[in-house]
């Protein structure tokens, strides 16, 4: 089979799907043109993740990657949430193909940029280094 | 339910053609280039699948090669007009931008070693004109090769016309007719068709077997060097049990055509107009010209891995032109030469029928996939954008 059976079930079974209304943080990645784009709403109190939602639009391995990281990072402080590594996500999936590793990176990406939006929109400094470089992904190219 | 939908990719074989190969792996498996009894009954059947083959071609047993199936086919035929070309100084071939990998890669290879390749646009519809052709043949022309019918799409070429124009202009004119062979009637001579690819597993055949016809008198470039198996234009022992059971299944198509053709239309048109009431949805190729099996829709809002995945959950096999499925991060590029935008190509679906499938199964296949398109909506940015008005759809 082409993905583990913990992929399969984040896929078909998906935690954590939907939309925060108001929510205090959100982050977008990737573009249709590519044929992944991943949403991640957060609800941030006192800077902890009170709860997350996402939406993706993409194959299998993008929604078990989207609906696995949020798994991780929900009742987690922020700072948790910023030392997320996309092979953290992949691992909690029992890996995934070579050629589906970017999906991971996408779920990683999109919740920084869903806290990097929290941070700007309260004003609340943050370190750059923390956050991805949307210029350096080649990706699309 | 377990539907099979996804006979462009391969088919079932049929009982007749499993029949017919057994007996040349149990009792006559001799080496058809043997004296003795067994080796030359192996060889006698060889000959009789190349007699059924010529019979529906219409042309000369003599006139077709036992390839391994319809890709190393196409790049023999190819690559024979190229080097017959270049002894004339005629390094151009025209094509189209739809074609199979196994031409459009050989053409490639062709262009590296300094030939040209026009790629002939395709209309939205699926189609290229012979007008097209005529207008893109030049003096120094060696080869115009038009597939039959679109794998992907299944639209129908003007092959015959095509073939017209190229026997005027003195231009090989070769067709790769995987899709079509064994589901739309061939007359190589009616057609005027100098070369023909097919491939056994299209029409309830064993994989791992196809064929080449090429006319009398085009001389043939090896890609396998070894004995003089298939006249010295073939290297290595023929895989006789896979070329009677092609040659068995070809016959029983073609004597089906018409009757397997018509319950297939109808299918295929329940399907079509089921899965044309999912909202912001669209068929891809011409509505009649295709095979009459073929469907292939795009979703707007959603990408085709996960839909075939839902799909296969739900017992339903099919295929999809999303960059995900292709292994490459470019969507179809069948999908893109009839001018989808890569958005709306990732979103696809083919449907590609048998005669085994039922009006049960169509009606099945449409509930599942419409359920299955709204669910993955449901979760899709792209789909709430559209909804909220921030993005404007592509698909009415």
């Amino acid at each position: 089979m082409l993905y583990s059976e913990k992929v399969m079930d984040h896929f078909k079974n998906p935690r954590n799907v939907g939309v925060i209304e108001n929510a205090d943080g959100i982050g977008e990645v990737g573009n249709a043109k590519c044929g992944d784009i991943m949403r991640i709403y957060l609800k941030i109190d006192n800077e902890i993740i009170s709860d997350v939602k996402f939406e993706t639009f993409g194959c299998g391995s993008a929604i078990a990657s989207s609906s696995m990281a949020t798994e991780m990072i929900k009742g987690k402080p922020l700072k948790d949430a910023l030392e997320l590594t996309n092979k953290a996500v992949a691992e909690a999936l029992d890996g995934l193909p070579a050629h589906k590793m970017h999906c991971s990176v996408l779920a990683e990406e999109a919740i920084k940029n869903a806290i990097l939006d929290y941070y700007k929109k309260n004003g609340i400094p943050y370190d750059h280094s923390q956050f991805p470089d949307c210029d350096s992904c080649q990706h699309c190219n | 339910m377990k539907i099979y939908a996804d006979n462009a990719a391969t088919t079932k074989m049929s009982r007749r053609a499993i029949d017919a190969m057994i007996p040349y792996m149990e009792k006559v498996y001799g080496n058809p280039s043997s004296l003795y009894t067994i080796g030359q009954e192996a060889a006698e059947a060889l000959e009789s699948a190349r007699q059924t083959m010529a019979e529906h071609l219409h042309c000369m047993p003599r006139e077709i090669l036992f390839t391994s199936g319809g890709s190393e086919a196409d790049n023999q035929a190819i690559l024979s007009a190229a080097r017959l070309g270049e002894k004339k100084g005629k390094k151009h071939i025209i094509s189209t931008a739809f074609e199979h990998h196994a031409v459009l890669h050989t053409l490639n290879r062709l262009e590296k070693e300094g030939f040209e390749v026009t790629l002939l646009d395709v209309h939205e519809n699926g189609l290229v004109t012979p007008q097209q052709v005529k207008e893109a043949i030049r003096p120094d022309t060696c080869l115009v090769t038009v597939m039959y019918a679109n794998n992907e799409i299944g639209t129908i070429q003007p092959i015959g016309e095509i073939g017209s124009v190229c026997r005027e202009a003195g231009v090989l004119f070769h067709t790769d007719a995987v899709q079509a062979a064994g589901h739309l009637p061939i007359d190589v001579q009616a057609q005027n068709i100098d070369m023909l690819s097919l491939s056994a597993h299209k029409f309830h055949g064993p994989k791992g077997v196809g064929a080449l016809y090429a006319k009398q008198g085009i001389r043939l470039t090896n890609l396998i060097e070894g004995g003089a198996q298939e006249r010295g234009r073939r290297g290595g022992t023929e895989n006789v049990p896979g070329i009677v059971g092609m040659a068995a299944a070809f016959a029983e198509s073609c004597a089906n055509m018409e009757e397997t053709a018509k319950k297939l239309t109808a299918l295929r048109d329940q399907l079509i107009e089921g899965l044309s009431k999912i909202p912001h949805s669209i068929l891809n190729g011409d509505r009649t010209k295709r095979l009459p099996g073929n469907v292939n829709f795009c979703f707007e809002g959603i990408e085709g891995e996960s839909l075939l995945l839902l799909l296969d959950d739900a017992g339903i096999s099919a295929s999809s032109g999303s960059a995900c499925t292709s292994g490459s991060l470019d969507p179809s590029h069948v999908l893109l030469a009839i001018g989808r935008i890569h958005d709306i190509a990732h979103g696809s679906l083919r449907l590609s029928l048998s005669e085994e499938n039922t009006e049960e199964e169509i009606a099945y296949i449409i509930q599942t996939t419409g359920e299955v398109v709204d669910y993955l909506r449901k979760m899709s940015p792209v789909w709430r954008d559209l909804q909220e008005g921030k993005r404007s759809y592509v698909i009415q």
